[in-house]
């Protein structure tokens, strides 16, 4: 006929729902600012937050107990096994993250955002506006638009799906970063880095994704997958695609040498976008990163496989090193984010696929560790709030001495926390450890698990040192922690019972990792 | 852990139902005790023992059901499984319960003498302000005690074994402000933990060649075993019990143990604990079947133990110590009649059981003679305190009659069965037996003549006076078990055991054989030789000096100490200096190196975070340039 014919496009309302639910929460914020008045604001969000939340975590159960698996939105996204505990993990800590974003009690009745953005720090506007009592509510829905982005680059099934959903992800987190209402310099200067550096390694990942389709001619991972068994010229091409994917990926988890944004960002951004970002983009990158490597570049793991595992004990390293001389509590927790990025990353490595029954296989020992390193993020952030010297939050670990002794129910939590962290027995951490490393063990990397058990030591250093200063030093004067609202005791007082109960009792988690921790090609 | 179904196994006679549903009571009242009083706090400094004696006799009823069910219903054992413990591939481990004759027998006495040293004690330590305490300790070490006997797997027996263990140290150190107290509560926790390598041997052995620890899969399956391995576990279990009931060579610490409150002495390290190492070896019974050189070491160390706990007794003067000796060498009866074999078992808890009670009975009775002279324990300055303390005396003269085995009371019948099956045993050991009782009537006169009799060599300022009733009922009731219980058990307890220990009844003699004339003949030698020495002549107030060599062998706990000392303690403690130099110098040196060059690597490495966008920017081209290479050089190899 010569007539081009346009099909309407599919799409699945039904098993993509959860997903959906998040941008309509995410929409629906953006109505309120413009619609309501501003002394609503807030209260609405707040509620709107929390119904997006619960509906799509009640969506996600039930698509989860009806097994819709498959690919869906005309092969753009994948919902697998994976893909739902991340969607299930992103949930969960994604809402309790930004839940603290409605902690008011620890700015004295603000939020600990900005209070308007566009002034100049230290000006007159910025006066006015902080004794009108102006503030930004426009943060949840952006981070639920955030939340839609990790939800959807965790199940892409093609490249591009990935590269959009990597924008949609970072793209509200660069303005959070700027939003600090203390230090606001700071936080700006954070946010422009994150963002320039963002860039950077975006644009690496296109053109790998360029390069990538030059090989293969496909953008669907199980396109190049097969085009990588069948065809046997261009591997330069396919090469230094993988390079550059990885840069990309790596960049975005923050492992060394691409971490160097992380200290600083970590820093300058307000706390709970911190925890926001410490907890949600990590596991959404980890989760992507293992989707194509092992998906659409399982065939050529031989390639890869040695540069993660350089990647991997270079990150432990730089992490746990490094993190033993900061004094700052948050700049503290970003090294100990790079070192986890590190251990992670071993269980990558190992991409042993085929486990006896009952057993976890790489994918599954990710899983974990990730859950474990959310549960003490999310707590341990959360506590970063609370501890207060005048006006401002407190960083410098020297004020956290003795805090066992003033608030012995916050410092018993984040004694959990870091516990967890530091892989000690009895917490979560140490399962997802002992899981991620004997994971790296049984693929073939038994040099890598051992040289990570060696870095955990030097890492649980530091957390020590943490411990140490808050239960058995005298106590810092003039530093007290407010007395925070639910918004705050939520998110810890769950982080540090599920750092606990995964630890003590690991079975139940094991058992649904273990049946879902393949990926749909 | 995963709970199971309450599930039968093993074989049995009562499907359900009954008193047996109820078989968890027992462990779970005194454990709720202990628990409660040591999780409340001060809250319950005023009344607590009520909470504990109750606790106590909860136990001992249900103990007396199920006792009484066996008697109504027969033989049959009964084994339940509550709960998985351990899954590996190779092996599971289940918590249950065994209870058949010989465990529910253990069960009424550890209950019964619990019960009644429960209710002595709110007198005797009516005055400690730590009370509570000692009560819950008391609790938990009949939680523990019961644990141990009722089993029904090794491993869950040693959970039991390392809680007596446990609970032993608490007691006897229960006086930490004393440093002899703490220091033989060290030693007696570290002298059992030999024996404690014993049992864990044990059962790694078992888990590791036949699958399983628990009592019916060994008896079923100790045959495969090889005829190496089966000795060594029946060394293994020997050096166990050896541990627990202080026999040669781990024996010195239950001397010492006798800084603990008379009443645990009297409960822990006379009547129960002590003798769990003997309930372990007729509880393995099938073990020692197949091993005759095990059960010949077992004969050796009981037939030792017999001569220097005797030998102790009769050097030492203080009355609790003659009564530690007298314990080592009459559980050495025991252990010597478990070693012979099926002929002994039924034997060696028949001693076992009158043993508890009378001995039981003369330790409560040195409390009381401690409390009326101001808890002093050398009998050289008592004498002449019958008396005084009529109850106590006449209480402690039944106990007295008891063990040196006069007719009819419980240790006549006991001990001389022990003695007969030695001599159809072998000759020597049968000698040393009988000889072993002539010395136990020596040193047992010497005691009642020093203590009750002579003139009165108090120290000033002491008024001997009777002990209150909550004392002295308790001693009537032990006194009368040790008249009584010989008699009762006499004709019945082969009968009784029968089942769980697989034996053949034999005919009990109940008139004195010519080899019981002859044991009563040395008896009486002993008792008149007592007399003689310590109530005919003089006891001076101070020890005399002495060049007996034998003598002085006996009051240096026959230099047990000593061998210990130098045998073990100090070639131990330069492996430990030579550990700790190793350790101070080679470990330390590497982990403080590795800890110091890595807060130097900290310190270079934070200069690279100069916070320069465009330094990151440039880490980053820099990086994704290094992970090329990486991957080239990765393909050229």
């Amino acid at each position: 006929m010569g007539i081009l014919e346009i099909t309407a496009p599919t799409f699945e309302w039904l098993e993509l729902s959860p997903l959906l639910t998040v941008l309509i929460g995410a929409v629906l914020g953006v109505v309120v600012e413009g619609l309501v008045p501003r002394a609503y604001r807030n209260l609405l969000q707040v509620a709107i937050l929390v119904v997006t939340i619960f509906t799509a975590a009640g969506l996600l159960i039930v698509n989860w107990i009806s097994a819709r698996l498959g690919i869906f939105a005309m092969g753009a996204l994948v919902l697998d096994g994976p893909a739902y505990v991340t969607w299930a993990a992103e949930l969960l800590f994604g809402g309790l993250a930004i839940l603290i974003f409605a902690e008011r009690r620890a700015g004295q009745g603000a939020s600990v955002f900005v209070a308007a953005a566009a002034t100049v720090p230290g000006s007159k506007d910025e006066r006015l506006a902080n004794s009108i009592g102006r503030e930004h509510t426009e943060v949840y829905s952006l981070a639920l638009f955030s939340l839609s982005g990790m939800m959807v680059f965790a199940a892409s099934n093609d490249l591009i799906t990935m590269f959009i959903a990597l924008e949609v992800m970072s793209l509200p987190l660069y303005l959070l970063s700027a939003l600090a209402r203390y230090r606001r310099l700071l936080s700006q200067e954070a946010a422009l880095k994150y963002f320039l550096l963002g860039s950077f390694a975006s644009a690496f990942f296109l053109f790998g994704i360029g390069l990538v389709y030059g090989f293969s001619g496909s953008l669907t991972l199980e396109g190049i997958s097969s085009s990588i068994t069948l065809s046997g010229t261009g591997r330069g091409l396919l090469l230094a695609g993988i390079v550059l994917l990885a840069v990309g990926l790596l960049f975005k988890i923050g492992a060394v040498p691409f971490q160097s944004w992380v200290p600083d960002v970590y820093t300058g951004a307000p706390t709970p976008v911190t925890g926001f970002m410490a907890i949600g983009v990590k596991f959404a990158a980890v989760m992507g990163l293992a989707r194509v490597f092992f998906v659409a570049l399982g065939g050529e793991r031989w390639s890869w496989q040695p540069v993660l595992a350089v990647i991997a004990v270079l990150t432990m390293a730089v992490g746990a090193v490094l993190a033993l001389t900061q004094t700052n509590i948050k700049r503290l927790l970003a090294y100990s984010a790079v070192s986890h990025a590190g251990f992670v990353l071993t269980a990558v490595v190992g991409a042993n696929a085929f486990v006896p029954d009952g057993q976890i296989n790489a994918l599954g020992a990710i899983s974990f560790y990730l859950i474990a390193y959310g549960f003490a993020t999310v707590a341990a952030f959360g506590i970063v709030t609370l501890v207060r010297k005048g006006a401002g939050e407190t960083l410098e670990l020297g004020d956290w001495a003795g805090l066992g002794v003033r608030e012995p129910v916050l410092a018993g939590a984040f004694a959990v926390a870091l516990l967890s962290f530091a892989g000690i027995p009895l917490t979560a951490g140490f399962i997802g450890k002992w899981a991620v490393f004997s994971s790296a063990w049984s693929g073939g990397y038994a040099w890598l698990s051992i040289v990570g058990v060696g870095f955990s030591l030097i890492a649980a250093y530091l957390y020590l040192k943490v411990l140490v200063s808050m239960f058995f030093a005298d106590p810092a004067s003039s530093v007290s922690a407010v007395k925070p609202s639910l918004a705050t005791w939520i998110p810890v007082i769950v982080g540090a019972i599920g750092s606990l109960v995964f630890g003590l009792f690991p079975g139940p988690l094991m058992d649904l990792l273990s049946h879902a921790e393949v990926f749909l090609r | 852990m995963i709970l199971l179904e309450p599930e039968l196994t093993g074989q049995t006679l009562y499907i359900s139902g009954g008193v047996f549903d109820f078989a968890w009571l027992m462990l779970a009242a005194p454990a709720v005790g202990a628990a409660v009083l040591l999780l409340t706090g001060s809250f319950f400094d005023k009344r607590g023992h009520w909470i504990s004696i109750l606790a106590v006799l909860a136990s001992f009823a249900t103990a007396l059901a199920i006792f009484v069910q066996f008697l109504i219903g027969g033989g049959g054992s009964y084994s339940v499984d509550y709960l998985n413990w351990i899954t590996t591939p190779a092996w599971s481990v289940n918590i249950g319960l065994y209870i058949d004759q010989l465990s529910i027998l253990f069960a009424l006495l550890i209950t019964g003498v619990g019960s009644v040293i429960h209710i002595y004690s709110v007198g005797y330590m009516a005055h400690d302000v730590r009370r509570r305490r000692f009560f819950a300790f008391l609790n938990l070490f009949v939680f523990a005690m019961l644990l141990l006997v009722l089993a029904n797997d090794y491993l869950v027996l040693f959970v039991g074994w390392e809680g007596v263990g446990l609970s032993s140290y608490l007691l006897i150190g229960f006086w930490q402000h004393k440093p002899a107290a703490a220091a033989a509560a060290k030693k007696a926790f570290v002298m059992n933990r030999i024996g404690d390598l014993g049992l864990t041997m044990t059962v790694f052995t078992l888990l590791a060649f036949l699958g399983s620890s628990s009592f019916a899969d060994v008896d079923a399956k100790i045959g495969t075993l090889s005829p190496q391995w089966i000795t060594a576990v029946g060394l293994f279990l020997l050096l166990a019990a050896c541990g627990k009931s202080a026999q040669f060579p781990l024996q010195a610490w239950l001397l010492d143990a006798m800084e603990g409150p008379t009443p645990v002495s009297a409960l822990i390290h006379a009547a129960t604990m002590v003798t769990a190492g003997v309930y372990l070896v007729v509880r393995s019974h099938t073990i020692f079947a197949v091993s005759e050189i095990a059960t010949t070491a077992v004969v050796i160390v009981a037939t030792v133990t017999i001569f220097i706990g005797a030998w102790i007794g009769c050097a030492k003067d203080d009355i609790k110590k003659v009564l530690a000796g007298s314990t080592m060498s009459q559980i050495g009866y025991m252990l010597l009649a478990a070693g012979i074999g099926p002929a002994g078992y039924a034997f060696a808890i028949f001693h076992l059981i009158t043993h508890g009670f009378f001995k039981a009975n003369m330790f409560l009775g040195a409390g009381s003679v401690m409390h009326a002279t101001g808890d002093d324990v050398d009998m050289r300055h008592f004498g002449g305190l019958a008396r005084f303390l009529p109850v106590t005396f006449a209480t402690f003269a039944m106990g007295y009659l008891a063990i040196i085995g006069i007719p009819p009371l419980a240790g006549y019948f006991s001990k001389d069965h022990i003695i007969e099956a030695a001599f159809e045993h072998n000759l020597v050991v049968g000698s040393a037996a009988l000889l072993g009782a002539g010395i136990t009537a020596f040193y047992m006169t010497r005691l009642m003549m020093m203590t009750f009799f002579g003139a009165r060599r108090w120290e000033p300022g002491v008024h001997p006076h009777e002990s209150p009733k909550s004392m002295t009922i308790q001693l009537i009731i032990l006194a009368l078990f040790s008249v009584a219980i010989g008699v009762v058990m006499n004709g019945w307890i082969q009968g009784w055991l029968a089942p769980a220990l697989g034996t053949e009844v034999h005919e009990i003699q109940w008139l004195p054989t010519p080899i019981g004339l002859i044991t009563l003949l040395v008896v009486i030698v002993g008792v008149a030789a007592g007399v003689y020495l310590f109530r005919v002549r003089p006891v001076p107030v101070a020890q005399p000096q002495t060049k007996n060599p034998l003598v002085i062998a006996g009051r240096n706990d026959l230099f047990g100490d000593l061998a210990n000392e130098t045998l073990v303690v100090k070639p131990t403690m330069f492996a430990a200096q030579v550990a700790n130099a190793n350790d101070t110098v080679f470990i330390d040196g590497a982990i403080d190196g590795v800890a110091v060059g890595a807060l130097k690597l900290s310190e270079i490495g934070r200069k690279l975070q100069s916070g320069r966008v465009r330094s990151y920017a440039l880490a980053t081209f820099v990086g994704a340039v290094f992970i090329g290479v990486i991957t080239i050089i990765g393909q050229l190899g």
